[in-house]
């Protein structure tokens, strides 16, 4: 039987709120710093929660052209920025015939999750079609040239898969907040199954708009500690109240590591296990006990024969909602047994938010970065525990520790969980 | 290669809710397209649809899940049933995580979403109800058909607009290779309300004929776009060894290649030629150990646009011209409009019908078929034929190219 084809990670790129790419995210995220604060994008003041994580993005500031920034999505333009990072931090150069550097583009893959989609810009196109709610039969004299690929959220795969001149196979991946993990294990798995070399995988979400807010608003799944926003996001304390909503993208160069290496290609980490599985309990609710998170741990660990008591970080879903937190904590435990004890376990979601799809991905950059440089980031905010989460949290203030093995897991509306394994490059395999 | 069955056969179309009346409408040839119903789609210069008329949501959906769903939804969960039924399937009861759903989405839950959004802007915050977050995005029914059924397996949602019906079997594929032995996939769309119709206008692909056969025409030379319409499938896969050990009684026939590309040209146009259309159609007759003489039929994506029909022909005429004889060449979707990702899912499942029966589905309208490359025949009217190798094509707008190979299974059932 030939021999698993392995996959590395060569290239990390970052959107996330208040920083500037991958190394202003990293600083940002391990000084404890966080990003929330009472939304700007629109007048919240209606509104039950009325913070969040805002990214000050301006795509054409960010190297898009005028032309990119008038068709596409938010969601799409931060995508872009986060791939171009990524894909110039591994060092590939895709186009340029065949130098050691570049691909054989037909075996370039993309895989972007997202779970909204074009969501801010169908909202406020309709706001006009519509008359601002006037009109059912919306007018169309109103309506932009683009709304037809703003519909269907495939088009963020399309320009990626353009701009790198990518001719494997591409898809947008939308499994709710779950997202942004699942494409990259997916990426992970094209790579495994020999059908591309190089993946460029990520996610994106802008979903700070009125609808996104209001429908969270009415199952009180926001906070609403507005007189606080920086400290409104409280993962894993027991005073949390709802998740803040957050905005963002990550994308990461996957790759199959005997390509990696044959080029000199500098490593992050290993994507070791994936795997993913459904509550199949209820489309918002989630089981105290977390079984079936506990289930997909199992499974992404096993891929990878990595041992529970191998496992150094955590880096949490952690969105701060009451049964969410509790039903991680509960998962974890399950899966590590008495290891669940001595492992860091943190959320970055405390600093730049909760951004649905988006942030699977940003959370896989940032544990990749905790993987390649022994820095574990913090629970920002932590303050006050609670009992049903008696983990180690790492509370406000990032911490030095070497980890060999780590950890990312996301659950998501529509019952899904999913894990995903990093190990370091130089981890001892046993 | 993972050689997979298709052991289930779930459709809600404009042909007919329920696999056998599909069929049946397709051979006698039944235009499912008409006048659009239930809006004023001639405000966006719209006439013709494909309508799923026969479809009666309360007859598959509780009502209790009824109003927390969109119309994508109700025809996700009734598709998934008819599949599960018609594979006389239960999950195994030892093992919840032995089935999983993963379906193709386009453009969620339209309608709903709509409402709320209109009620959002015409009354405040206030007027949007629980179910807004849990009924319009893109992974609302396969978290629905998960729930209700009790599946837990590693589901998951692609998106590949007009592909995805393909590229969730494709990644099904995957998931049975990582050691879950049933997988529901295909997926429906329901993209006809008001704002869904504007929107796919400004795509500018869609016809403005105003009589069905004037429409959407695929391979024609009068071909000027296509028609929507909504509903798809939704199939059951299972891995061989384990559909044999539950007594699977029906076997509709095996998935045995896939394979697909992106043209990575331009963001709305396909790339000028056909390299990456034929690249994905070899990629899965590669996949599948099938050389271009074995194939029998080929389902195209007949998007019925001029330049992207001048292209599929490109492409068919690179696999295919060495042919002696040409291989037959059908365009059913001709017949229910354009489903998006549900689209290349029914023609799966046309597809196995055909294989089933012997019988190849015509192209609708076409009166005055384009000139093909050697190695094509375009069906025009449905022919009887032994059929053991059938190959699928869709592509996605902005230029994904699917294509997936189905073979008939040696011994009926699972024998």
């Amino acid at each position: 039987m030939r021999e698993r084809r392995r996959v590395v990670v060569t290239g990390i790129g970052v959107v996330a709120p208040g920083s500037m790419g991958r190394e202003g995210f990293w600083d940002m995220i391990t000084e404890g710093r966080t990003a929330t604060r009472r939304i700007t994008f629109f007048d919240p003041t209606r509104f039950r929660s009325q913070v969040a994580a805002e990214v000050d993005f301006d795509g054409v500031k960010l190297g898009l052209t005028a032309q990119e920034v008038f068709r596409n999505d938010r969601f799409v333009q931060m995508a872009m920025v986060a791939a171009d990072e990524a894909v110039a931090d591994s060092g590939l150069r895709f186009g340029v015939g065949d130098a050691d550097d570049a691909p054989d583009p037909d075996r370039v893959g993309v895989t972007l999750g997202s779970a909204v989609g074009a969501t801010m810009r169908l909202e406020q196109e309709y706001v006009q079609v519509s008359d601002a709610g006037r009109l059912w039969q919306v007018d169309p004299r109103y309506a932009s040239r683009f709304l037809a690929s703003a519909l269907v959220p495939s088009c963020g795969a399309t320009e990626l898969a353009v701009r790198f001149g990518a001719h494997g196979p591409a898809t947008v991946v939308s499994t709710g907040c779950t997202s942004g993990i699942d494409a990259v294990g997916y990426g992970a798995q094209l790579v495994e199954d020999g059908d591309a070399d190089v993946v460029v995988a990520g996610a994106s979400d802008a979903p700070i708009s009125p609808i996104s807010m209001a429908c969270f608003d009415t199952i009180r799944a926001t906070t609403d500690s507005n007189d606080d926003p920086e400290h409104a996001s409280k993962p894993f304390d027991a005073r949390r109240n709802g998740f803040v909503m957050g905005e963002g993208a990550a994308v990461l160069v996957l790759e199959e590591r005997e390509h990696a290496r044959r080029r000199g290609a500098e490593i992050y980490c290993e994507v070791t296990g994936y795997a993913n599985r459904c509550n199949a309990f209820h489309m918002t609710g989630l089981r105290p006990d977390g079984v079936e998170m506990a289930e997909a741990i199992d499974r992404a660990l096993g891929q990878g024969h990595t041992s529970p008591d191998e496992v150094g970080y955590v880096n949490a879903h952690g969105s701060g909602t009451k049964q969410n937190d509790r039903h991680e904590t509960a998962a974890v435990k399950r899966s590590l047994g008495p290891a669940a004890g001595s492992v860091a376990m943190s959320s970055i979601k405390s600093m730049v938010g909760h951004s649905l799809g988006a942030i699977g991905s940003i959370e896989i950059a940032a544990t990749a970065l905790a993987v390649q440089r022994g820095v574990l980031p913090p629970t920002a905010n932590y303050e006050v525990p609670d009992p049903e989460c008696d983990l180690d949290y790492v509370p406000k203030v990032a911490r030095e520790q070497k980890v060999d093995v780590a950890l990312s897991v996301g659950s998501g509306f529509g019952g899904f969980q999913s894990a995903i394994v990093l190990a370091s490059p130089t981890r001892r395999e046993s | 290669m993972t050689e997979l069955l298709v052991t289930g056969l779930g459709v809600v179309a404009p042909t007919g809710v329920g696999v056998e009346e599909h069929w049946a409408s397709l051979v006698r040839g039944e235009p499912a397209i008409r006048s659009v119903e239930g809006f004023d789609a001639r405000q966006y210069g719209i006439t013709l649809a494909g309508q799923v008329r026969d479809f009666v949501p309360a007859d598959h959906v509780a009502p209790q899940l009824m109003v927390q769903t969109d119309r994508w939804t109700w025809m996700s969960l009734a598709a998934a049933t008819l599949a599960a039924e018609d594979a006389g399937y239960t999950p195994p009861e030892d093992d919840v995580y032995a089935t999983s759903v993963f379906l193709a989405s386009g453009s969620g839950g339209n309608e709903f979403s709509q409402h709320e959004i209109q009620g959002l802007w015409a009354k405040g915050p206030k007027s949007v109800g629980a179910y807004q977050s849990i009924a319009w995005f893109y992974a609302a029914s396969t978290g629905q058909v998960s729930i209700r059924d009790g599946f837990k397996g590693p589901s998951g949602v692609v998106v590949s607009e007009g592909a995805g019906g393909l590229d969730s079997i494709g990644w099904a594929r995957r998931v049975v290779r990582r050691g879950t032995p049933a997988v529901l996939v295909g997926g429906t769309e329901a993209g006809l309300c008001p704002y869904a119709m504007l929107c796919q206008v400004t795509g500018g692909r869609l016809s403005t004929a105003e009589r069905p056969e004037d429409a959407y025409k695929p391979f024609d030379r009068r071909a000027n776009g296509h028609v929507v319409g909504e509903g798809g499938a939704i199939l059951l896969l299972e891995e061989p060894g384990a559909a044999r050990a539950r007594g699977a009684q029906k076997v509709w026939g095996e998935v045995a290649g896939y394979g697909a590309t992106h043209d990575a040209h331009h963001h709305e146009d396909p790339a000028p030629d056909a390299t990456q259309y034929a690249r994905a159609i070899r990629l899965s007759l590669a996949d599948a150990g099938v050389s271009p003489d074995e194939v029998d039929l080929v389902v195209a994506d007949g998007a019925g646009v001029p330049e992207l029909d001048r292209l599929e022909l490109e492409a068919l005429g690179a696999v295919f011209g060495a042919r002696s004889r040409p291989v037959p060449v059908t365009a059913p979707s001709s017949w229910t409009g354009r489903l998006m990702a549900g689209g290349s899912a029914l023609n799966v499942a046309t597809a196995l019908l055909a294989m089933r029966d012997g019988i190849v589905p015509g192209t609708a309208h076409l009166d005055d078929p384009v000139d093909v490359p050697p190695g094509v025949d375009l069906v025009g009217a449905s022919r009887v034929q032994d059929l053991a190798t059938v190959v699928v094509l869709a592509r996605g707008a902005g230029g994904f190219n699917s294509s997936l190979v189905l073979r008939r299974h040696a011994g009926g059932a699972t024998s």
